[in-house]
């Protein structure tokens, strides 16, 4: 990301550029930036750390180790690790579909992938909750099947599959674009088969993609607030994700605890943004 | 044999098509459409007369009026944010401009409910923000600015990841050009860069629009949740749900899926549209 390699070769680097590193104004950006970015970004991102040792490593210790926490994390835990397969199953499926054929209503069929970035999970909750709730469209049946959707695990992991839906398709769908079918179609002409050719050649070509839409997809899936507190019922030591555990221990007014509860999440999504600028230096 | 018969099959399409397009559409059907169809169909079970009578309440206009208008602060607050940020990490070098590009993804990668918890402590009598802001006599926490600052957090990455990629792109014997002319440093960037980077800034500023009229994590946290006062459109609909009132849920939801589905053509078109400038750049 340095700019001698955003340029083009065959410019020069323009002069005022040259003469701005050093001049007032060059360094007045910057400072403004390095700045704000300080208030507005890290200080909140360091607070939660502060705030959750503020009483000590034993009082952390104890509030991570409380069972309503060690619950939530479970859930949580359990929720991302069906998710995200799921997840990359169908990025992996459309991403081939679309990049791979030519069929008519592809446009569309990428719209619709997107669909879920573009509304707000609340809704995404509200619309789970008019489907499988008690008063919704399938509610009699479920009721009659004896099949508990909302309020419980199936509800928490539908809308998380809802919210993160286009997370591996956007990674990997433009890559497998861009490389086209001239590999596979080799492949098929030397007599692979379907699943030869998609571990051989197109698994390696893509894998940085997928691991990182993996990853994105994962982070976005732990931290799931609002869909999830609309299917989950909030019931404590049951439905209680680690994002709700945080809004739950805050309005207990136990600050201390809701922030220990938000530093494992923090852990999480800092481990993301790493893994997530390695992978981007890799490609 | 097999090499002979391929290349014919080959030719046409790779295998696997019937198997992918199916589990896509099986996915996204079951887990997208089928939830927005509920939601669409509820809306006209309500009917035309109820659903205005609930989304032009006072309560139901009050919230209304405060997410739009939050959501406009905020998106101000990126507009110029983002556009500082995307320049400074494309135009100059200096030591951290690594980390600095890292931590414009944090607003993304960190829970909003994390988000909303730390502002909401931070700008708190007690915290380090709020106790000096306090002292000014300015009140964050609990009134529409703190619901303003969590949608900025929320929404930061938009405006710099839309911007930077067309600034990086930029045709720097433009800017030779212009200076070579005699122009000042700020008339390049008014006359000659800004109105490059105008369709992806404008981009950039409706995406983080549509983003912070849906936010509710962050938010709930913030907010102090006064109906009239600070309470968000998201919010008055789950209120709704919790009184098991589905058909005021719906009708909310409704209205802020249609304002989503709005901005997202727009954003589309405005893409399109910065797409077209920087081939013709080119």
């Amino acid at each position: 990301m340095n700019p001698p390699d955003l340029i083009a070769p065959g410019y020069a680097v323009p002069p005022h550029h040259g003469h701005a590193a050093r001049t007032g104004g060059a360094r007045l950006l910057i400072g403004l930036a390095v700045g704000l970015t300080l208030l507005f970004v890290v200080a909140p991102l360091l607070y939660i750390f502060v705030r959750a040792f503020s009483q000590g490593w034993q009082v952390y210790a104890d509030n991570i180790l409380n069972p309503a926490t060690l619950h939530a994390i479970w859930l949580t835990s359990l929720v991302a690790v069906i998710v995200v397969p799921l997840n990359v199953a169908f990025g992996i499926a459309a991403a081939w579909a679309v990049a791979k054929h030519r069929f008519p209503g592809r446009g569309i069929l990428v719209t619709m992938i997107e669909i879920p970035f573009s509304i707000s999970p609340i809704i995404a909750g509200i619309c789970y909750l008019l489907l499988y709730g008690r008063q919704g469209l399938l509610g009699p049946w479920l009721q009659a099947a004896d099949l508990q959707v909302m309020f419980a695990l199936p509800g928490i992991v539908l809308v998380t599959m809802f919210v993160t839906a286009p997370f591996v398709a956007r990674e990997v769908l433009p890559l497998m674009q861009a490389q086209g079918t001239d590999q596979e179609q080799a492949a098929v002409t030397l007599g692979a088969s379907g699943w030869q050719v998609f571990r051989r050649v197109t698994l390696p070509n893509i894998r940085w993609a997928l691991l990182y839409g993996a990853v994105l997809c994962t982070a976005r899936a732990v931290g799931e607030f609002g869909g999830v507190s609309v299917v989950s019922g909030n019931i404590r030591g049951q439905t209680n994700t680690l994002p709700l555990h945080v809004e739950l221990l805050f309005n207990d007014l136990n600050a201390v605890g809701a922030f220990a509860a938000a530093s494992t999440l923090t852990v999480i999504a800092l481990v993301a943004l790493v893994i997530k600028t390695a992978l981007e230096a890799r490609r | 044999m097999i090499a002979a018969a391929a290349p014919v099959r080959a030719k046409r399409v790779l295998p696997g098509f019937t198997l992918s397009l199916g589990t896509t559409l099986l996915y996204l059907v079951l887990i997208v459409l089928i939830p927005i169809a509920a939601l669409i169909l509820k809306g006209a079970e309500i009917g035309p007369e109820r659903f205005w009578q609930i989304v032009s309440s006072d309560r139901a206009v009050a919230a209304f009026r405060i997410t739009i208008t939050a959501a406009a602060i905020a998106t101000a607050v990126n507009a110029a944010y983002g556009l500082l940020m995307a320049w400074v990490l494309v135009r100059y070098d200096f030591p951290g401009k690594r980390l600095l590009d890292a931590l414009m993804d944090v607003p993304f990668a960190l829970p909003t409910a994390v988000a909303g918890l730390s502002l909401t402590a931070l700008f708190s009598a007690n915290g380090w923000f709020g106790s000096a802001l306090e002292a000014a006599g300015l009140q964050v926490v609990y009134t529409i600015w703190g619901i303003a600052l969590a949608m900025a957090f929320t929404s930061v990455p938009f405006v710099v990841r839309t911007v930077q990629p067309v600034l990086e792109d930029l045709d720097v014997s433009l800017e030779q050009a212009a200076e070579t002319l005699g122009a000042r440093p700020w008339q390049i960037f008014s006359r000659v860069v800004f109105p490059a980077i105008l369709p992806a800034w404008l981009a950039g500023c409706t995406t983080a629009f549509a983003r912070s009229l849906g936010e509710f994590g962050a938010i709930v946290f913030i907010a102090g949740n006064l109906p009239f006062q600070t309470e968000i459109a998201a919010l008055l609909a789950f209120i709704r749900l919790e009184e098991y009132d589905y058909n005021g849920a719906a009708a909310i939801a409704l209205v802020l899926l249609g304002f989503a589905l709005v901005l997202l053509v727009a954003s589309n078109l405005l893409q399109n549209w910065a797409a077209r400038h920087r081939e013709a750049a080119r």
